[in-house]
């Protein structure tokens, strides 16, 4: 009996090893391996194919800070970051109408929550369509009269961003929206009931009770958006190609690296980036943490 | 009084209702009746405007000339070999961690949570070095290799739910002399259908949707996936826009069936994904 059964100690250390190491070994080579070669790429001019390079220090760190080429885009970010809160506010709006008895409640979410799902190249593909000369937009602003409101909606400089940032919030609305509807409705409804029953308007139980119950969600939310705002890619790219003042910060770094060969230069953005994302989201930690042990 | 103010209320509730779902929809409807217009209609037609017929010959050249029937397949494959993968390796992994103390167990633990402030995006310039040293490039390997490398999520989801799994199983088990393989694919496994369901439903729409992985690791035209083959209309199409409307159909529908067949599990699995 014993020789054909390992007895429960080897098991243990058998099992251990056997099922935590090839998902520790794809951690180490996908998530952290490629960390370690960014730091070493970022110091040197490494084109990202020729057997040589030279170290060249922080060079390529002082160059994003000071050509205004590599920093300038950052810019872009803002659009995006006060999309963030657009994007949010219809969201808690749609989550707080749903929570209360509504026809047809299922239709409303299942519409407002779908284009969360779609494939970020069709959305892509859909916006063009939307915003192009004599495209849906432009339709819909001379049928209500505002023909002389019309743009070139990703070629004029002065809208593109805005345009661009408004297919991000229609894309992740949805998203926001069903947090916001799952963290309302696990509300006790007893409380809803209790409230009605004192007389407590709409807008009062919304000020005392939904929102006490969604506040830390939402500012999780908005964290969440900073980092978001520094790493969008799909939409531009795929829209504009990052053309006419519409590159973003990460559409730069891949270009540079796979576009133009520099990849030491490359490197050192995906660093800052990394850098920037890493410190936002342990101070939200800390913060929320600190909310939680209060 | 009263019950004039609620009705005033009731309008603006629907009002806005309706104002949300028209912005969801119309994009995706004007989308869906462009699809169906020829060339020439569509030039001397508004993008309101109903088409004359229902013409699926835009479809027949999107599915056929932009090789989606070759993006579908692939995207497929990635997917199902993924998923086995994620599930397997998830599940094994999250019992290991669960149901056994060990000296690196933190130290593992510390270095998943960790890997999850790291932004996938960023990181590309160096990964793919590895995955061209790898000899991967240009193979459908990179993209699943990618998928099961870069998936924290799914081994939180396990973990989570092995937590509500009471031991006394393994326990009661055990003392009928099982050892720990089989606890783990005849109790445990079977236990773990409703964390599966939703991983398969996050990674799922995860894999369908990715665009840029599949776009930087395989330029192969026979390696297209769903995403890329769409992307490859922005070229030869330029102006072709009936064409590349019905593709961006034919890439919506499959997700758009899944969807109203499987609503429920869906927003269960999305909301439960960032607990």
């Amino acid at each position: 009996m014993k020789a054909i059964r390992f007895d429960y100690r080897t098991q243990k250390r058998l099992i251990i090893v056997l099922f935590t190491i090839i998902p520790v070994a794809l951690l180490l080579v996908f998530s952290y391996y490629p960390l370690v070669k960014m730091v070493q790429y970022s110091l040197t001019n490494w084109d990202g194919f020729s057997p040589d390079s030279k170290f060249v220090g922080l060079a390529n760190y002082k160059t994003i800070f000071t050509d205004p080429t590599y920093f300038s885009v950052f810019r872009t970010s803002l659009y995006y970051f006060v999309a963030t809160f657009f994007q949010l506010g219809f969201a808690l709006l749609f989550a707080t109408i749903l929570s209360f008895k509504v026809k047809f409640a299922n239709f409303w979410k299942g519409v407002l929550f779908f284009p969360y799902l779609l494939n970020g190249v069709a959305i892509g593909f859909i916006f063009l369509y939307f915003y192009k000369q004599h495209g849906t937009l432009d339709t819909l602003l001379s049928f209500i009269g505002l023909k002389s409101q019309i743009h070139l909606w990703l070629g004029d400089r002065s809208i593109n961003n805005i345009s661009l940032a408004f297919t991000s919030i229609w894309r992740y609305t949805g998203f926001n929206f069903l947090i916001f509807l799952g963290a309302i409705q696990s509300v006790n409804p007893e409380v809803y009931e209790a409230a009605e029953m004192d007389g407590a308007n709409r807008w009062n139980q919304f000020r005392f009770i939904i929102l006490p119950s969604i506040k830390e969600i939402v500012f999780l939310n908005i964290i969440l958006g900073v980092s978001g705002s520094l790493s969008v890619f799909d939409i531009p790219y795929i829209m504009t190609s990052g053309s006419n003042g519409t590159n973003t910060f990460v559409i730069q770094t891949i270009d540079t690296a796979f576009k133009y060969n520099k990849l030491g230069l490359a490197s050192a953005m995906a660093i800052i980036l990394l850098l920037i994302v890493v410190v936002v989201t342990v101070l939200q930690r800390i913060f929320t943490r600190e909310k939680a042990s209060r | 009084m009263h019950a004039h103010h609620f009705t005033i209320g009731t309008f603006f509730k629907y009002l806005l209702l309706v104002i949300g779902a028209v912005v969801a929809i119309v994009p995706i409807l004007v989308v869906f009746l462009g699809s169906f217009k020829s060339n020439t209609e569509f030039l001397s037609t508004g993008v309101l405007s109903l088409p004359k017929h229902l013409d699926f010959s835009n479809y027949k050249t999107a599915f056929v000339n932009g090789q989606m029937l070759t993006g579908f397949k692939n995207t497929f494959l990635i997917f199902a070999i993924s998923m086995v993968g994620k599930l397997l390796l998830g599940s094994a992994f999250a019992f290991a961690i669960n149901r056994f103390n060990f000296k690196l167990k933190k130290p593992i633990m510390a270095l998943f949570m960790v890997a999850m402030l790291i932004p996938a995006i960023t990181s590309q310039v160096a990964t793919f070095q590895i995955i061209n040293a790898m000899g991967l490039f240009n193979k459908i390997w990179s993209v699943i290799v990618l998928n099961l490398g870069t998936d924290v999520i799914s081994i939180y989801i396990f973990l989570q739910f092995l937590d509500g799994i009471p031991v006394s199983l393994d326990e009661s088990a055990y003392l009928d002399g099982a050892n720990y393989f089989q606890i783990f694919y005849k109790i445990i496994l079977p236990n773990l259908k409703a964390p599966m369901v939703t991983i398969l439903i996050i990674s799922g729409v995860q894999i369908y949707n990715d665009f840029y992985n599949p776009f930087l690791y395989m330029p192969d035209p026979n390696l297209k996936v769903i995403s890329t083959a769409l992307f490859a209309f922005k070229g030869p199409y330029g102006t072709n826009w009936p064409v590349i409307l019905a593709g961006v159909i034919i890439v919506i529908l499959p997700i758009l069936i899944v969807f109203l067949t499987l609503q429920k599990y869906i927003y269960n699995g999305v909301a439960g994904s960032v607990k």
